[in-house]
C-alpha cells in the first residue's frame, strides 16, 4: 500500500486540477454568453439576407445563367471544415472531423476527389497528414470572429469554384442547438440552390404580392448578392461553432471537475484507512512492548 | 405614424437602426434615392457613401460601405456590410485609413495589379465617406 505521504500528495494534486477545471468551466460560461450574443446579433442580418434572396429567386431568374448557381458534374468536392482553435472541449472537434472524414471517404468511394478548407486549428491539425488535400486554412481566428475572416474564406472558395478546380462545396460545422447539445451539421453552399429560400419566403409572405422595382436589374443585383450569400453562410457557421465550442467546454470541464471530486473522495477513503491501520499497528507495538516488560 | 416608414439598418454585427422615419435616403448603385411612407417595392444595391434619415426635424447621417436595400410593405431594410452613425465615427482612424489607402493606391498603380487597385480604391472611398460625414 502507498504510504500516507504519497496519498496526501496525490490528493493535493487532484484538488489543484479540480480548481483549474472549475475555473475553465466558469471562463467558458462567460465566453458562451458573449458568443451567444454575437450569434443573436448576426441573426437579423442573415434572416433579412435570406428574405431578399428569396424575393429575387421568386423573380423568375434562370439559375443556369449564374456561374455560382450552375450545377455541373461533380469531379472534386470541397469541404469547408469549421472547428475550434483550442482543445479541452470534450469530443466536440472529434465529432465534427469524424463527419468530415466519413463524408470525404464516401465521396472517394464514389469516385470523386475530396479536398478541404479548414477554419480553426483543430480540423487543420487532424487532416494535416492527409490523405485529403487542404487547399485553404484559416487558423487562430475563432477567438475573435469577424466578417472579414468569413469574407476571406468565401473569396478563396468562390475563386476555386469559378476556376472549376472544385465542383461542389459543402460546409460542416458544430451547430449550436442548446447548451447541452451541439450537433455536427453539413450544408451545401456551392452551387447555390434557391429551393430552401423560396420556402422560407412563402411562409413569411403577407398581403398581396407587389411587383418589385429593381435597381439595377435583378441579374445584376443577384450577381452581387451571391458571393455575399456564401460569406454570410460561412460567417454563420463560424459563429455557431464558436458558441458550440464554449458550450462543449463548459460540459467537459464540469465533468472533469466532478471526476476530480470522485477521485478525491476515493483517495480520502484510502488515506483514512491507511491512517487507521498505521495507528492500529502502532498500538499493537506499544501493547506488545508493555507485555514484554512484565 | 401613417406618414412614416420603418427604417431598419442591419449589419453583420448588429441591428443599428430600427425606427419610424419620415424620409430616408440611400446611395443606390444607380444614384441616390429617397424613400418615404408607402414607397413602391424596390430592391437596390448600394454603393459606398452617405445615407441619412429624417425624423421629427432631426437628421441622422450615416457612413455606409456597400450593401443593398429592400423597400416593401412600408418598411425599408438596409443590409450594409458596415454602417456607422456620424457621431460614432472615429475621425482619426478614418484619416489614417485614408493615408494608408492612398499609399496602397500608388503602389498598385505602379505595379499595375488590378485587384489591389480595386481594393485600395474601395478603401479610399470608405475612408473619404467617413471623414466627410464625421466632419459635419
Amino acid at each position: 500500500m502507498a504510504s500516507l505521504k504519497d496519498i496526501k500528495l496525490k490528493i493535493v494534486g487532484i484538488k489543484k486540477t479540480a480548481q483549474i477545471t472549475k475555473a475553465m468551466n466558469m471562463v467558458a460560461a462567460a465566453k458562451l454568453r458573449g458568443a451567444q450574443q454575437r450569434m443573436e446579433d448576426f441573426r437579423p442580418y442573415a434572416e433579412k439576407f435570406s428574405g431578399v434572396m428569396g424575393e429575387l429567386a421568386g423573380a423568375g431568374i434562370n439559375p443556369d445563367a449564374f456561374p455560382l448557381m450552375a450545377a455541373r458534374p461533380v469531379k472534386k468536392v470541397m469541404l469547408i471544415l469549421v472547428t475550434s482553435d483550442r482543445g479541452l472541449c470534450g469530443s466536440f472537434n472529434a465529432n465534427i472531423t469524424k463527419v468530415a472524414e466519413n463524408f470525404l471517404k464516401t465521396q472517394q468511394e464514389e469516385g470523386r476527389e475530396g479536398c478541404l478548407a479548414c477554419v480553426g486549428k483543430k480540423g487543420n491539425a487532424f487532416f494535416k497528414r492527409g490523405p485529403f488535400e487542404i487547399l485553404h486554412s484559416s487558423v487562430g481566428i475563432m477567438d475573435n470572429i469577424q466578417m472579414f475572416n468569413a469574407r476571406q474564406v468565401g473569396q478563396e472558395v468562390i475563386n476555386l469554384f469559378l476556376e472549376e478546380k472544385v465542383d461542389e462545396v459543402q460546409l460542416v460545422y458544430g451547430r449550436f442547438i442548446n447548451v447541452a447539445v451541439q450537433r455536427p451539421t453539413m450544408n451545401r453552399i456551392l452551387p447555390i440552390s434557391t429551393e430552401g429560400l423560396e420556402e422560407a419566403e412563402g411562409g413569411g409572405a403577407e398581403g398581396p404580392k407587389a411587383t418589385y422595382t429593381y435597381e439595377p436589374d435583378p441579374e445584376e443585383i443577384l450577381n452581387q448578392l451571391l458571393p455575399m450569400f456564401v460569406n454570410v453562410q460561412i460567417m454563420h457557421a463560424m459563429l455557431e461553432t464558436g458558441a458550440s465550442e464554449q458550450a462543449a467546454r463548459m460540459t467537459a470541464m464540469d465533468n472533469a471537475t466532478r471526476a476530480c471530486e470522485d477521485m478525491i473522495d476515493d483517495l480520502t477513503m484510502v488515506f483514512n484507512k491507511a491512517r487507521q491501520s498505521a495507528i492500529t499497528a502502532e498500538l499493537m507495538d506499544i501493547v506488545g512492548g508493555a507485555e514484554a516488560l512484565k | 405614424m401613417a406618414n412614416k416608414i420603418l427604417l431598419e439598418v442591419v449589419t453583420p454585427s448588429k441591428l443599428l437602426v430600427s425606427e419610424e422615419v419620415e424620409l430616408a435616403t440611400a446611395p443606390g448603385a444607380d444614384g441616390v434615392f429617397g424613400a418615404m411612407a408607402n414607397h413602391a417595392p424596390l430592391l437596390a444595391t448600394l454603393k459606398i457613401g452617405e445615407m441619412h434619415y429624417l425624423n421629427e426635424g432631426n437628421t441622422v447621417r450615416m457612413a455606409l460601405s456597400g450593401g443593398f436595400c429592400d423597400v416593401s410593405n412600408n418598411r425599408m431594410t438596409v443590409l450594409a456590410e458596415s454602417a456607422e452613425i456620424s457621431t460614432e465615427i472615429d475621425a482619426e482612424r478614418a484619416l489614417r485609413a485614408k493615408e494608408r489607402a492612398e499609399r496602397r493606391l500608388q503602389e498598385a498603380e505602379t505595379r499595375k495589379e488590378e485587384i489591389d487597385l480595386a481594393r485600395a480604391q474601395a478603401a479610399l472611398a470608405r475612408a473619404l465617406t467617413r471623414i466627410q460625414i464625421a466632419g459635419h
